[in-house]
């Protein structure tokens, strides 16, 4: 499918352009601190020899220019620096505390998608109905709190109220799990531990939830409205002349073409999700990449913010990229309007 | 205007977002006069009384230093408020002229400005907030300087996306024909016609810059003691779960009844205005 192979090159090219340009907006946000980030790192006992000599290592003396040049030049050898803060390579940090909120991250997606789409549906179908009612005020009172919000009230009502979810962590004590990918749904499996895998999903259940209900409530209600002006293109009502059973007038001519604008905000809405991991991880002590850029953050520690925050978005650009491809592969329209032009 | 407020009034759910939104603004607004103890909206500590679940006067308890919860939930809503006034009137501008430069001018400009309106929009709303918070001192102004970076260029989606459909309609091939400048195109012929999409994504954008803002100050970046501020009562209260529920879940509820007042009311009125999304 050349068509498709060189939508996927276009991507890639526009996807690198931008990630550069992420790149020069942290670096210039993290250079402007104001005051000297090597004293804020090494405290107000250090000697000006101390500090003068993490400047240098820091190659704060040179133009911010040159700076850039150098840390590009260490990037492209899988090198983000050192991390003030834990006195370890960046990459080191975020390759331990990136895994745990990228499985939070992909099971919250994954309910927006299999909770959030269906809801939709079946709102624009039963539109106007009491049905329709409840959905369109849940799906918005979803939206209506930020993630810690819910974290909180969830946890309350599903870990103290009715103790049915362990209160916070990603596993108990009890269970010794040797670390393979840092998925833990994986690592247990492939540790062969059943009872430790359900453990670690019980964990999963409530800060997933907290997290995907924003999620939930957009792509339900976008895909209602997109559902809903399907229903009044004139191929429906020529199925609905024909007699076809409404159930099949929804899945197959209303459902799927509301699929494609939906795709590319959940593309969009996993972008939010990746900011409000920070949050949720927060309230239930998950060990993901959250306290490390919160702590990073409060520190000044430039590389590990500069690091943290390009990942993060390199992750997001990843999965904006496979939305893209996705909506390529589903819409007929993309993947030959390419061959065209 | 007026008829425009009639008609959400006479829809159950957007007149219920319009209570919801007159009584947070009035309750910001009023604030010194609504709250039992408008002294505890400053560093004030009263410890014969902290902690106290509700009970009358303090209708949603008091905090950890006995300050009480109801007046300084009220005081809060006037800086959330205050916050989203300054980041839309800040950030609108800013988003619509670089949306109406790209969408109308086309080619070079279209190409330079949308990529870096693509630059702000691949980091995560919240990280690159942070990430600005975390360089400057963390103080209201700031604060309001983090959230409007990460808000117009969402500003300037909108208004490219509706310029690039505008330019081909017959007013503006009117408009260029009698040899009006680009200036006035923009600014005179296509603009008006983004005013019904903008005015809808500001509604609902004052709920989302407060979620967004109370957010920040969850996470120790936002505003800082002893301003009140929801977010940041929320992170105080959650270590006290779940005994001293009332630390969370009322500044939680504020939240929430807030930005849903909002989102009922934005919803309403993109119908009534057809807006786009």
């Amino acid at each position: 499918m050349p068509a498709l192979a060189r939508l996927i090159l276009w991507r890639l090219v526009t996807s690198l352009i931008v990630l550069v340009g992420v790149s020069m907006l942290i670096f210039a946000i993290a250079r402007v601190i104001p005051g000297d980030p090597a004293r804020i790192a090494l405290g107000p006992n250090a000697t000006p020899d101390q500090i003068e000599q993490l400047r240098d290592r820091l190659n704060l003396d040179e133009p911010i220019v040159v700076q850039y040049g150098i840390f590009l030049r260490d990037l492209s050898r899988g090198d983000l620096g050192t991390s003030l803060y834990t006195n370890r390579p960046v990459t080191t940090d975020i390759a331990q505390f990136l895994p745990a909120t990228l499985e939070l991250i992909m099971i919250s997606g994954a309910m927006m998608i299999l909770i959030g789409l269906p809801l939709g549906a079946l709102s624009a179908r039963y539109r106007d109905t009491w049905i329709d009612s409840l959905i369109r005020v849940v799906s918005l009172l979803g939206v209506s709190a930020p993630a810690f919000v819910w974290a909180v009230i969830l946890m309350l009502l599903f870990a103290y109220f009715l103790p049915i979810f362990p209160v916070s962590g990603r596993l108990s004590e009890a269970h010794d799990i040797p670390r393979v990918t840092g998925f833990l749904l994986i690592d247990t499996l492939h540790a062969g531990n059943l009872a430790a895998f359900r453990n670690a999903a019980a964990h999963l259940v409530l800060p997933a939830f907290a997290l995907a209900l924003s999620g939930i409530g957009q792509a339900a209600r976008l895909t209602r409205s997109n559902m809903i002006e399907t229903y009044e293109k004139p191929y429906i009502e020529m199925a609905q002349s024909y007699g076809f059973p409404e159930r099949r007038i929804a899945r197959r001519y209303a459902f799927k073409p509301s699929l494609i604008p939906s795709l590319t905000i959940i593309g969009l809405d996993f972008a939010a999700m990746l900011g409000n991991a920070f949050l949720v991880e927060a309230v239930f002590a998950w060990p993901g990449l959250s306290r490390y850029g919160v702590e990073v953050i409060l520190r000044k520690d430039l590389n590990a913010i500069v690091g943290t925050v390009l990942i993060i978005s390199a992750t997001f650009l990843i999965v904006n990229m496979i939305v893209d491809l996705a909506l390529g592969i589903i819409n007929p329209r993309i993947r030959h309007s390419q061959r065209s032009s | 205007m007026k008829r425009t407020l009639m008609i959400l009034l006479r829809n159950p759910l957007s007149a219920f977002g319009v209570l919801l939104v007159a009584t947070v603004v009035l309750s910001a607004l009023l604030a010194d006069f609504i709250a039992p103890f408008p002294e505890h909206r400053g560093a004030v500590v009263d410890f014969a009384n902290f902690n106290r679940a509700p009970e009358w006067p303090h209708l949603m308890g008091t905090d950890l230093v006995g300050r009480d919860l109801f007046s300084r939930i009220l005081y809060a809503y006037r800086i959330s408020l205050l916050l989203g006034v300054v980041v839309l009137s800040i950030a609108v501008p800013i988003g619509v002229t670089i949306g109406l430069l790209a969408g109308y001018l086309g080619g070079r400009a279209e190409y330079v400005l949308m990529r870096i309106t693509d630059v702000f929009l691949s980091i995560p709303p919240l990280v690159l907030a942070m990430s600005i918070m975390g360089v400057l001192e963390p103080t209201l102004t700031n604060g309001m300087l983090a959230v409007t970076a990460m808000w117009w260029p969402w500003y300037a989606r909108l208004v490219y996306n509706i310029t690039r459909g505008e330019k081909e309609e017959g007013y503006v091939l009117a408009a260029e024909v009698i040899g009006a400048s680009r200036a006035w195109v923009m600014f005179r012929e296509i603009l008006p016609n983004c005013v019904p999409s903008i005015v809808t994504k500001m509604t609902l954008d004052m709920g989302f810059v407060i979620l967004i803002a109370s957010s920040l100050s969850f996470l120790g970046l936002g505003v800082q003691p002893p301003t009140p501020d929801l977010g940041s009562m929320v992170a105080d209260g959650a270590t006290y779960l779940p005994d001293s529920w009332w630390l969370t879940v009322f500044p939680g509820l504020a939240i929430l009844i807030a930005v849903f007042g909002f989102n009922l009311v934005g919803d309403a009125l993109r119908e009534l205005l057809g807006a786009e999304q």
